[in-house]
């Protein structure tokens, strides 16, 4: 099933350094803009909105790997998924701290009371809270320690994750009755899950097909 | 354009001004587009001359009156006021106009003019927002009477010293300072009054989310936004907190218009 294009070890590590640097950009761009107040008017809710953004792209991206790698042959694509979902950690991470940091300066007791009232917030912040054992569990270590097929129930996690962080970002337009970016994302990680349906299916009906007594 | 005036200390809070830019490049215009920056991009589509408002409804006197007649009816004050908007930020803006309730006495509201209505621009070839239904189109707005009648409620026709720049609302808004921004309709072409209640453009939208009312209010929660404390705009940073929300955004003379409501109902 390999086709087409297959790196050597010595290119696949040059692809992930270039991942690395690409993914580390928008970080780098919202460190420089702060120093050199360049994020506009209200440089606070940049950050926190341009975090949050940054964490669905990187979100939507892991779930594209497969699709992605069963549709091109590149299954060397699987090599680049822990490092997506590492970034979408990341940016997830800052996006919390950007959130208790600006909104709150701290003060837990005034963030929770806050995630309580609106929602949005308690739906984010779960998907953040289910993100954090998936981070923890990425190292082969933690891989071989689970076992493959636990660890692989574990990181199923991942469709439930997206769908609230997309809940929490649809939520948060909701207010302004602004869903066109929503819309967008909502599409594409439809699509994504959908895909698992069908294949779902289709393995399904495959074995019914095999287990089919011989005529 | 420069704008002749003389300031109105009775109306001007000590806050710190907000940068000039930071005000012309952090607006809510949604007939501009949904986005922060949109309006100050787009808005100069807009052709603010010729420009007439209509004063209609429950008057003894309705007229049109071209933007030229609006600048001297009146002569225009600065006044400093605190914006608060309902997403959790404030800005202070020396605003340049004079109490609506000047233009309504020449208008002679009657017995019947319960409310008034504002009504604003809607001009599909300059407004790329309006592509998109976020809103009932044309963006209406509405004040009970004894509130259009405050002195506080000024009729808008510039700030910084100059004429409204488009994104904010030229040539002709309202500003309603101890309610959240969105009352604060701008680019009027009609101001009617009206008998009952009217329909606003958010309440309409979300009528669980935005009341009639929008007073700046602590106690009331937004789903969306926590009311009880802002961020004021190009002061508050990395490593202040933000500030507690005042009732009515500071502007306690307004109170006596609610003596008797219950403002978590009516918010």
């Amino acid at each position: 099933m390999a086709t087409g294009f297959n790196p050597a070890p010595r290119q696949l590590l040059a692809i992930k350094a270039g991942l690395f640097v690409l993914a580390l950009l928008p970080f780098g761009r919202l460190l420089l803009g702060a120093l050199t107040d360049a994020l506009g008017a209200n440089p606070l809710e940049f950050i926190t909105w341009n975090t949050g953004e940054w964490t669905l792209y990187f979100l939507t991206m892991t779930l594209a790997v497969t699709p992605l790698r069963r549709w091109s042959g590149w299954n060397w694509l699987i090599r680049l998924r822990r490092m997506i979902g590492l970034f979408a950690f990341f940016y997830a991470f800052l996006h919390f701290t950007a959130f208790f940091w600006f909104d709150h300066f701290f003060d837990l007791r005034e963030m929770l009371r806050d995630a309580v009232r609106r929602p949005f917030i308690l739906v984010g912040f779960a998907a953040f809270v289910l993100l954090i054992p998936l981070a923890v569990t990425s190292t082969n270590a933690m891989v071989k320690r689970l076992g493959g097929r636990r660890w692989q129930w574990l990181h199923r996690l991942i469709y439930v994750i997206v769908p609230l962080g997309l809940l929490h970002f649809w939520w948060m337009r909701a207010g302004k009755n602004n869903f066109a970016e929503p819309l967008i994302f909502a599409l594409i990680v439809g699509f994504l899950l959908a895909v698992r349906v069908v294949w779902a299916w289709r393995k399904r009906a495959r074995e019914q097909m095999a287990r089919r007594p011989v005529a | 354009q420069q704008l002749a005036t003389k300031a109105n200390p009775a109306y001007t809070v000590a806050d710190k001004q907000t940068a000039y830019k930071d005000a012309t490049t952090y607006n809510n215009f949604y007939e501009f587009g949904t986005d922060k920056g949109s309006p100050a991009r787009y808005a100069s589509a807009m052709k603010t001359r010729p420009w007439t408002v209509s004063i209609e409804g429950e008057v003894g006197k309705p007229m049109t009156l071209d933007i030229d007649a609006l600048l001297k009816l009146a002569p225009l004050e600065e006044r400093v006021y605190r914006l608060r908007c309902v997403e959790g930020w404030s800005m202070v803006i020396p605003w340049i106009g004079y109490s609506l309730s000047a233009l309504m006495k020449k208008v002679e509201p009657t017995s019947n003019a319960k409310y008034v209505q504002f009504v604003t621009a809607a001009d599909r070839q300059a407004m790329n927002g309006l592509r998109y239904p976020v809103l009932d189109w044309p963006y209406t707005e509405g004040l009970r009477i004894d509130e259009a009648a405050h002195p506080l409620t000024l009729l808008t026709l510039g700030m910084y010293g100059e004429v409204l720049p488009n994104q904010n609302g030229a040539p002709v808004r309202i500003v309603v300072p101890w309610k959240y921004g969105f009352k604060s309709a701008k680019s009027i072409v009609a101001i009617r009054f009206v008998k009952d209640q009217p329909r606003t453009a958010w309440n309409r939208a979300a009528p669980g989310e935005y009341g009639f009312y929008s007073n700046v209010n602590p106690q009331v929660d937004h789903p969306r936004w926590s009311q009880a404390s802002e961020r004021r705009i190009g002061e508050d940073g990395f490593f202040t907190k933000k500030r507690p929300t005042l009732m009515f955004n500071g502007y306690d003379d307004v109170a006596s218009l609610y003596s008797g409501m219950d403002l978590k109902k009516f918010y």
